[in-house]
């Protein structure tokens, strides 16, 4: 299993403008390794670069501790899975598979056995001798998968493979794609536009906004504290409601709306000063005001929009000019125009510069739960 | 219901006088084949019996055998050699990334606006130079490169997804083995299109083959019926039409063979 390294790798279609830049990343041997972010951020160019189908403009390349630059895609000891499955549509599922072993001049028998073999692996035993054509898009994308497996490359790139399923097909494949690769131990750069692709698949993730890097790290690591409001936006359903806030040195912290406030120490507020800032926080830390609440901020807010979705209610209310949503499970009774007292635990706010998009004050005190190691019944 | 079998009616009754106005001339020439001289003067639709003197007659006169291996070779050789020189003009035109590729396909659709008579003369003078007159290569070889065929595939090969070519260059083929292995096969119909109709422009030159020919050990069978019509002061039609049928089979014969793979082709192309 091999080892990815970027270092400072840059890409130009015209000499001037980078659409990619300052990429430092190392994927380690075995990782999934997923790059995320919204069409058009430079994701699907950079695994392209990687695979050796879109030449670099700066930077190097390492793969497996060996500069990669101006290898051509075959010597880069990976396999790829496209968007569209990129199968041979006149040749038969087998033939599909082997296509790749038979450029290598692998003998014909041992061919057949690790084809079956695969093909035995992702349940396409009965399908070897059908047209591309005659399968369903489930079907392809697993042949297409088979071919990137049948080639025992110590790298697996795909870009965007199951964005052209339906959604329950889609969550089957997710959970068969990372079973796959563990089995395998294969380094995998997975390419998606999909956060929860992101957040359920990766071992760490990468999200790319117009080419820069905008953090990486463990798909937890990242939600609980996301390095830029891009980040803290992207990732998340609801997103994480995001106002700008001004800094109170007095009352050591900070006021959204001149309503909610946000107690900070005094490092935090020393950095908060003078700036001007953004707080955010994610929908499911504003809670219901019940009996026996905890003190913090209580406000009174009128229902814009409620959807229900059966175990949980997602409804959503002004905060001064912004629309922000609260996130409640269980099914609650709310109509549009209630207004509802709810509290902001000031502990889960995250406070940004509005203008370097830094993170100045984390979130504190988000619950981790875990299961006892040992359970006596 | 009724409204439907009547439409029906009227639509194939309809075609039927359509087809019989197109095929009439074939038609007609068929059965002229078969009368005798003073039959044709009378101007008679059915002949009295079909006898088969013209056939006869057709091969006693003329080497027809010969011209029509003759023209069966010219056929193939353009045939072959248009669809290899056209796919891979098109790959290139595809496939390749230069610069100046736009440009320069451009430059070579535009050829096809330029008529084949203009620029007869100067090959004439080539294949003279070079010494072919007389010869298989110089009756098929200034064919070889077509415009309308490149233009053609090229369409054909642009509705193959480029992920295909990535696909196969992380497996590691080369570019010629793609083109081979892939790109080929896949455009089968579009490939079909234009060897049928290569085959049967060449089978139906006239000018080019008269030009450059000089006897009858390379002569087609289009210049051969010529011979037929000017051989004696009253041409006898009926031999004439008895070759015009004999030559007319071969390329019906490809048409009947060809004729799903050359709908397909040829929708296709009309209709991405």
């Amino acid at each position: 299993m091999k080892k990815v390294e970027l270092i400072d790798v840059s890409k130009s279609y015209d000499k001037q403008v980078d659409v990619i830049s300052n990429i430092d990343v190392t994927i380690e041997p075995g990782e999934f390794f997923v790059l995320v972010g919204p069409s058009g951020c430079g994701k699907s160019t950079m695994l392209r670069m990687i695979a050796g189908l879109e030449e670099i403009t700066g930077g190097i390349i390492e793969i497996g501790g060996k500069r990669a630059n101006h290898l051509s895609p075959d010597k880069r000891d990976l396999s790829m899975v496209f968007q569209n499955y990129a199968l041979y549509p006149h040749l038969t599922v087998q033939q599909n598979i082997t296509f790749g072993l038979d450029v290598k001049k692998v003998k014909k028998a041992v061919q057949a056995e690790r084809a079956n073999e695969v093909a035995e692996m992702l349940g396409l035993s009965d399908f070897l001798k059908r047209k591309p054509r005659e399968l369903s898009g489930g079907q392809r994308q697993r042949v297409a998968l088979a071919r990137a497996i049948v080639s025992e490359a110590p790298i697996c790139l795909m870009d965007e493979p199951l964005s052209n399923l339906d959604a329950k097909l889609r969550a089957h494949m997710r959970t068969e794609i990372r079973r796959i690769q563990r089995k395998l131990g294969i380094t995998m750069i997975y390419v998606t536009h999909d956060q929860v692709e992101a957040m359920t698949m990766g071992d760490r993730i990468m999200i790319l906004h117009e080419g820069k890097i905008q953090q990486v790290g463990k798909p937890i690591d990242i939600y609980n504290y996301p390095a830029n409001p891009f980040v803290a936006t992207f990732i998340g359903s609801p997103p994480m409601n995001i106002s700008p806030a001004r800094a109170v040195p007095t009352k050591s912290g900070i006021f959204i709306e001149d309503t909610i406030h946000v107690p900070m120490n005094e490092e935090q507020v020393a950095a908060s000063s003078a700036r001007s800032l953004l707080a955010g926080i994610r929908p499911e830390h504003i809670k219901p005001i019940v009996t026996g609440t905890e003190s913090g901020n209580r406000i009174q807010v009128e229902v814009t929009n409620v959807e229900i979705l059966g175990n949980e209610t997602v409804f959503s209310f002004q905060v001064g000019q912004r629309e922000w949503m609260a996130k409640w499970s269980g099914q609650w009774d709310i109509a549009i125009g209630d207004q509802v007292p709810i509290l902001l635990g000031s502990e889960y706010f995250c406070v940004f510069d509005e203008e370097t998009g830094e993170l100045i004050r984390k979130p504190e005190g988000l619950e981790h739960l875990s299961i006892a190691k040992e359970v006596i019944i | 219901m009724r409204d439907s079998t009547l439409k029906k009616v009227w639509i194939y009754f309809l075609l039927t006088v359509t087809s019989f106005l197109v095929f009439f001339p074939v038609l007609y020439a068929f059965m002229i084949s078969f009368m005798s001289g003073p039959e044709i003067l009378q101007g008679r639709f059915f002949p009295e019996a079909f006898n088969f003197d013209n056939y006869a007659k057709v091969f006693d006169r003329l080497p027809l055998l010969k011209y029509l291996l003759n023209s069966f070779i010219v056929s193939l050789t353009v045939m072959i050699g248009q669809l290899a020189v056209c796919s891979l003009a098109a790959y290139a035109f595809v496939f390749i990334p230069f610069k100046g590729r736009e440009f320069v396909f451009f430059l070579f659709i535009s050829t096809m606006m330029i008529p084949w008579e203009a620029t007869m003369i100067p090959n004439f003078f080539t294949i003279q130079k070079i010494d072919w007159l007389n010869t298989y290569q110089g009756m098929s070889l200034p064919f070889f490169a077509l415009a309308f065929g490149t233009f053609l595939l090229r369409q054909h090969f642009k509705t193959i997804p480029k992920e295909l070519q990535e696909a196969s260059q992380i497996a590691g083929l080369s570019r010629f083995a793609f083109f081979w292995k892939v790109i080929l096969p896949v455009s089968k119909t579009s490939l079909v299109t234009l060897g049928a109709y290569g085959f049967l422009t060449t089978w139906n030159m006239y000018l080019w083959p008269l030009l450059i020919t000089t006897n009858s050990s390379v002569r087609t069978v289009q210049i051969g019926l010529k011979q037929l019509q000017s051989q004696e002061m009253s041409t006898d039609w009926g031999v004439v039409m008895a070759g015009v049928i004999v030559v007319i089979i071969p390329t019906l014969l490809l048409l009947f063979i060809g004729q799903k793979q050359l709908q397909k082709g040829l929708s296709q192309g009309a209709l991405k």
